[in-house]
């Protein structure tokens, strides 16, 4: 098993684990937290495959998914805690009054 | 631009201006602008008409082309010989000093640019009718005319019953519009062309066209009906008096009309082709104008009896026309134009000199008080009834002539119904002169103080119409016409009754003014007594024979019960409603499903998420 395969089958786990965080826990806060590891699974793959074929587009891509990252976290933050502050909760099935 | 273009877009520019301007820039340029422009138009008329050589000459214009399809292209070109310059003149110069009479009639009218706007929109479709070469340029002046006598019929629109009287002259029109569209089909369809020369050409030439005239005929006799008022589409014109008195002179005596004549004498060439045809507007014909004058004889309400004389002497023309007198007919158009427009308008003198008071009951007296209008009156009275040497005499009498001696369908019978219905005429226009003008006054004393003379520009055009109405008969328009239409042949044998003919219609017209004297000298005791013996006559008669009723009871109810039980209950409301609310039912519950989807559980939103990608993702997999 070369390195590259060891890196994808590395980020395919990471990704894994967080959806499978988003899927089963229902803290607000630790769903986030399993999003970036997704997010960072994704660049992990990425990062490889740039670093196989020899490109810089790759090395570029993720900076640019860093970006987001940080701009969605900045974001996704103050969400949780002004919802946090609403019902002193973190439990996200606490806020359910759009379900049909 | 050619003359005749100019003639017809100057009542086109007068109505733009006083359509778009009037309301803003005031009355006088109203008035100013609403009679010059036809005035100008006639004068126009009078200097084509100096062009105009003899015969059967003819000035040929084309102002556009309207559509090329295929190889045949459709022009809007008008076509100016002696027929239409008789026509044109009279729609012209009636139109004209109606134009003049309606600034004294409808001085105080909030509507006055309106008005106006709407006359000059009338005349300009008129004239596209009788000066278009083809049948379709006839045709779009044709619904133009019938679209302005919708909007002058309702011009006081606020009143429901008016704007009614509006709807019921169009809907009927559009009755008699779709015999004339499908006569021209089937002309088109058989020649490849829509000018009137090439059609009647077609139809003298050695070749008989792929058509039969008669069914030609009829159907454009359809349109005719509808347009002319006669049996049985007959019933908007009395209706038709819910109109400005002005336009009820214009539109529905002297012009609008008449554009049913004018079609079956265009045509003239075809009807020949079609004795048929002419037998039935000959018969349609007599019977329209005795069945309207009987009516005539006991109407109260001044216009109406106007109205059903109108279509009573329209009658006498499609007789003409019938019996292939048409230049015959066209005379009476042109006497008709002048003593009928005089009558109308003296009416709505008296009208107008009595605060709006119609009923002839309520009137009588008027002679001393309204001396114009009473002059002018009697002598349009006495023209229509046929007296010499006025002009009705000599329309009539011809008419009367060759219902009787013409070669070409005239027949005994035709001579005493038409003779029969010109004794009527006689007495129910007599009746109303008396009831108006003569017999002791039977007005409210509110009504009789504010009686009083119209105004110069009124009395001035009844004055000019009076004179031409006594000496209009003098012109000897079927002779003028002879090259276009040849009068028929008449049967050698009867020319030795010319002349007792001729003694004979004028005592027909002394012994209404007598009948009439006689009966209504002392006012309405005596007619009242009569009416009392003849009770049931007398409803019928009141009653215009229930033809209303008729048509309610057999077009107009069934209709509105299929509208109402077929197309409304079942088609609109079960079929059309029933499956718009069926499809919205059946996406309620699918909605009302699909909604338990969405519990507020993020981790299943998240899990359903995941499912959707990996299943893009094998679909991709499996056929990319």
């Amino acid at each position: 098993m070369d390195n590259t395969s060891l890196l994808v089958t590395l980020s395919i786990a990471l990704f894994a684990l967080g959806l499978l965080g988003v899927m089963i826990r229902r803290n607000a806060l630790v769903m986030l937290m399993c999003m970036e590891l997704m997010l960072n699974g994704v660049i992990l793959s990425i990062v490889a495959f740039a670093a196989r074929t020899a490109t810089v587009s790759g090395t570029v891509l993720v900076f640019l998914v860093f970006v987001v990252a940080a701009a969605e976290i900045a974001i996704a933050i103050p969400i949780v805690l002004q919802l946090s502050r609403r019902r002193h909760t973190l439990d996200v099935s606490a806020y359910g009054e759009l379900k049909g | 631009m050619g003359l005749l273009t100019l003639i017809v877009l100057l009542p086109l520019a007068g109505f733009l201006l006083n359509g778009l301007l009037g309301p803003r820039l005031g009355r006088t340029f109203v008035s100013l602008v609403g009679c010059a422009l036809p005035i100008a138009a006639f004068l126009a008329t009078l200097r084509a008409w100096t062009h105009l050589g003899g015969g059967e000459s003819a000035l040929v214009e084309t102002a556009y082309t309207w559509a090329v399809v295929g190889g045949s292209s459709f022009d809007v070109a008008f076509y100016f010989d002696r027929l239409s310059a008789v026509m044109t003149l009279i729609v012209t110069g009636v139109g004209s000093l109606i134009h003049v009479y309606s600034t004294g009639y409808m001085k105080d009218d909030p509507g006055y640019a309106r008005y106006f706007a709407y006359l000059n929109l009338f005349l300009f479709f008129m004239l596209l009718l009788v000066l278009g070469r083809s049948l379709l340029v006839c045709f779009v002046g044709w619904e133009g005319v019938g679209l302005a006598s919708y909007l002058l019929i309702g011009f006081w629109f606020e009143d429901p019953e008016k704007a009614q009287a509006g709807k019921k002259a169009f809907i009927t029109n559009r009755v008699g519009d779709a015999g004339f569209l499908l006569g021209m089909f089937l002309l088109y369809h058989a020649l490849g062309t829509l000018d009137f020369d090439a059609i009647n050409a077609a139809f003298q030439g050695p070749v008989a066209p792929a058509v039969s005239a008669s069914l030609v005929g009829l159907l454009l006799f359809v349109g005719a009906t509808g347009k002319s008022a006669q049996i049985p589409l007959h019933v908007w014109l009395p209706d038709a008096m819910a109109g400005p008195t002005p336009v009820s002179a214009l539109i529905h005596a002297a012009t609008m009309v008449t554009a049913g004549v004018y079609l079956v004498a265009r045509l003239n060439g075809l009807y020949l082709q079609a004795p048929e045809a002419s037998q039935v507007i000959a018969v349609i014909g007599v019977a329209t104008a005795f069945f309207a004058a009987t009516v005539a004889l006991v109407q109260t309400d001044i216009k109406k009896v106007l109205a059903y004389s109108t279509i009573s002497q329209l009658g006498f023309m499609f007789v003409a026309l019938g019996v292939g007198a048409y230049g015959v007919a066209v005379f009476h158009v042109y006497t008709h134009a002048f003593f009928k427009a005089c009558l109308f308008l003296g009416a709505g003198s008296v009208i107008h000199a009595l605060g709006g008071e119609q009923d002839v009951r309520r009137m009588g007296g008027l002679a001393r008080r309204i001396p114009v209008t009473f002059a002018t009156f009697a002598v349009a009275t006495a023209a229509i009834a046929g007296l010499p040497p006025l002009a009705g005499f000599f329309s009539k009498d011809e008419i009367l002539w060759f219902a009787y001696a013409s070669e070409r369908g005239g027949s005994t019978l035709l001579w005493a119904v038409a003779s029969f219905t010109a004794l009527l005429t006689a007495f129910y226009m007599f009746r109303l002169l008396w009831l108006t003008f003569l017999t002791p006054s039977r007005m409210t004393h509110e009504t009789e103080h504010h009686v009083h003379e119209s105004p110069p520009s009124m009395t001035v055009v009844l004055a000019v119409l009076a004179i031409l109405s006594a000496v209009g008969g003098f012109v000897h328009v079927p002779h003028y016409l002879e090259p276009l239409m040849p009068l028929p042949a008449t049967d050698p044998t009867l020319h030795h009754l010319e002349t007792p003919l001729i003694v004979f219609a004028v005592l027909t017209g002394l012994a209404g003014l007598l009948g009439a004297w006689f009966v209504y000298r002392n006012g309405l005791g005596r007619a009242e007594r009569l009416a009392r013996r003849h009770a049931g006559v007398h409803r019928l008669l009141s009653g215009k024979y229930y033809v209303d009723e008729l048509y309610d009871g057999v077009i107009g109810r069934p209709l509105h019960w299929v509208s109402d039980r077929v197309f409304l209950r079942i088609g609109d409301r079960r079929i059309i409603d029933g499956s718009l609310h069926g499809l919205v039912a059946i996406a309620q519950r699918a909605a009302g499903r699909l909604s338990r989807i969405e519990s507020g559980s993020l981790q299943l939103y998240v899990l359903l998420a995941a499912l959707g990608v990996a299943a893009a993702l094998a679909l991709v997999w499996r056929h990319g």
